[in-house]
């Protein structure tokens, strides 16, 4: 029992605790109350403004001041963004990128993690040591070699250099995932052991199950990060037609035949496009969310 | 031959079989690569040719002869600073405002983490119409009140403030703020209570329980936020491409146009290099400070 609540139950007066006088107290919660409102105004409006710029017409755009709605809702804005650029060419090549690196991540990650987790080795903790030091190494130092190495095998303009990486485990997912097996109890291994079951079998058929919600968190990760990943597709790919979204909206800022028109209207049409499937998924498993993000600020 | 060995054995044979894609990864695409990379820092390449063995010629023009070297540190920093003091107190801030009991604070808290979901491409072309200097809203507001709006992201000065704007609003109410109130949630109510009882006031709460054991949380976000915040790229490179004047020529910026415009692989190692030294060294400073500032429970 807290010191607080015990010296109420005991009928001790709490006055000597200094307490707000209660219009001090009403006026603190409705200045907060405001702010909450000006931050979630200040935090939506840019979506608001992009929703409905890109339902305009050419020249509702360019006017001063600026006005928020438009005429008449365009629709067929969206449907033209598909005409203007290859985009269900860009939709379907960040899919498939997508999708084959976030199943190597989420398996390789998994095993791997795994091995850190449940087995004893020499050198274990060095090459944990190095999945730690790993987190905060930036990529771009290794950015040039491996540019090279894939040009030197003939990878450069395929989907090779996005997704074979990621199936040798990736440092943050290989740390998640560790910390999820340490915080599932080893009898649990033990008992399948007794029951005759090799680790492996141990893995997929008794701990696996119960780490559904982590692989979902991890899924849910990787997948944004490779749908979101932009430097290494504009290194690795040359021609439009293997482009992902993220290079596809680049491709389009600067390149997209609107026929004289404002790009405007199209290019917030298309970003927006690209960020839906990412909004989606996250209202679609939000608790998953928060969990990765918590867990991932653990200390360690 | 496995029966031959003894369980402790085959338990570590096990363990290096599940890490072993870690382990080929660390050579492949991380081990290999930076030493690859320290080897070509110390030539000029340009792909076509043989590396040609130049000794530090590369450093020594780095340092002393590269004209938007300097600059590009300097931005940098800028752009780090900015992320890091006006981002970090901002999710701070959002998490402290969602903690305090705030009446529909699930949906201020959804409202505030959604722009973090926006790809960054995305959210560069977004922001940049956001920003446009005369038909924008962020400009079309102010007029409205009756200010000029700077030329954010077209005038020099702007630039960088255009893009740290950009910036944190894809990140105040990202992971770092979701970081921030698990770490608030996790703090014991029984210090409030005592800190209540021996009459603090809610300031004094603030400063002499809630930031001690945030600290750690503090800490990560701080950690991670210098790195991201030096490895700024794709933004900027989207929309001012490091201009106007090379007001944004941010290091990455530089690093991406030698190494890939100009094809100099080997200067762009030295860039890469130099670049590491310093998150290194800036990662391992603030590691060495926080024994001073930072509290582990349960550690003296």
């Amino acid at each position: 029992m807290s010191t607080a609540s015990a010296a109420r139950s005991i009928g001790v007066r709490t006055s000597i605790v200094r307490r707000r006088p209660p219009l001090l107290r009403h006026l603190l919660a409705g200045l907060r109350a405001v702010a909450a409102l000006v931050l979630a105004a200040a935090f939506l409006a840019p979506f608001a403004w992009s929703v409905l710029s890109s339902l305009k017409a050419g020249h509702e755009i360019f006017t001063f001041p600026p006005s928020w709605l438009p005429e008449v809702a365009r629709w067929g804005n969206y449907p033209a963004v598909w005409r203007q650029v290859p985009f269900g060419r860009f939709a379907a090549n960040t899919t498939i990128v997508t999708a084959v690196a976030v199943l190597g991540e989420v398996v390789s990650s998994t095993l791997v993690a795994y091995g850190f987790a449940r087995f004893r080795f020499p050198g274990r903790g060095v090459l944990f040591t190095a999945v730690v030091a790993t987190l905060v190494l930036p990529g771009e130092i290794t950015l040039i070699p491996r540019f090279i190495m894939f040009k030197a095998l003939g990878w450069l303009d395929t989907f090779l250099p996005l997704t074979v990486p990621f199936y040798f485990g990736s440092a943050f997912f290989i740390f998640l995932m560790r910390q999820f097996f340490l915080s599932l109890p080893i009898e649990l291994d033990e008992a399948a052991e007794l029951d005759g079951a090799n680790g492996f079998q141990t893995l997929t058929s008794v701990l696996v199950p119960l780490m559904k919600p982590a692989l979902a968190t991890v899924a849910i990760f990787s997948f944004l990060s490779h749908w979101n990943e932009f430097l290494n597709p504009l290194i690795f790919l040359r021609s439009t037609e293997k482009f992902t979204l993220a290079l596809g909206l680049r491709f389009f800022q600067q390149a997209a035949e609107t026929g004289g028109e404002p790009r405007e209207p199209y290019l917030m049409a298309a970003s927006l496009m690209v960020t839906l499937p990412c909004i989606v998924l996250f209202f679609s498993a939000q608790r998953y969310f928060v969990r990765g993000v918590v867990m991932s600020g653990m200390k360690y | 031959m496995l029966a031959s060995l003894s369980r402790g054995q085959r338990k570590a044979l096990q363990g290096y079989l599940y890490t072993s894609p870690w382990t080929v990864g660390l050579v492949v695409f991380v081990i290999g690569p930076m030493v690859a990379s320290l080897y070509l820092s110390f030539t000029s390449y340009s792909i076509t040719s043989q590396p040609r063995f130049v000794g530090i010629q590369n450093y020594i023009y780095m340092l002393t002869g590269d004209e938007l070297f300097w600059g590009s540190v300097l931005k940098t920093l800028y752009f780090a600073g900015g992320v890091v003091l006006v981002g970090l107190t901002g999710s701070l801030a959002c998490a402290l405002l969602l903690n305090t009991g705030l009446r529909g604070s699930a949906f201020y808290r959804t409202a505030f983490f959604i722009p973090s979901l926006t790809p960054i491409v995305a959210l560069a072309l977004i922001w940049a119409w956001v920003l446009q200097p005369r038909y924008g809203v962020v400009n079309g507001a102010l007029a409205e009140l009756g200010m000029a709006g700077p030329g954010w992201l077209t005038d020099p000065a702007w630039a960088i403030p255009g893009l740290l704007l950009m910036n944190l609003w894809g990140t105040i109410g990202g992971s770092r703020m979701v970081i921030f109130l698990a770490g608030l949630q996790g703090v014991p109510q029984e210090l409030y209570d005592a800190a209540h009882v021996d009459g603090a006031s809610g300031w004094q709460r603030f400063w002499a329980v809630t930031l001690p054991m945030l600290s750690p949380t503090i800490f990560f976000n701080l950690v991670l936020g210098i790195i991201g915040g030096l490895k700024v790229f794709a933004a900027a490179y989207v929309t001012t491409d490091g201009g106007p004047a090379y007001a944004t020529w941010f290091y990455l910026i530089h690093l991406f146009t030698q190494a890939f415009r100009f094809l100099e692989m080997g200067y762009a190692s030295a860039l890469a290099w130099f670049f590491f030294a310093v998150v290194l060294a800036l990662t391992l400073i603030q590691f060495g400070i926080s024994r001073r500032w930072v509290y582990y429970e349960g550690e003296r």
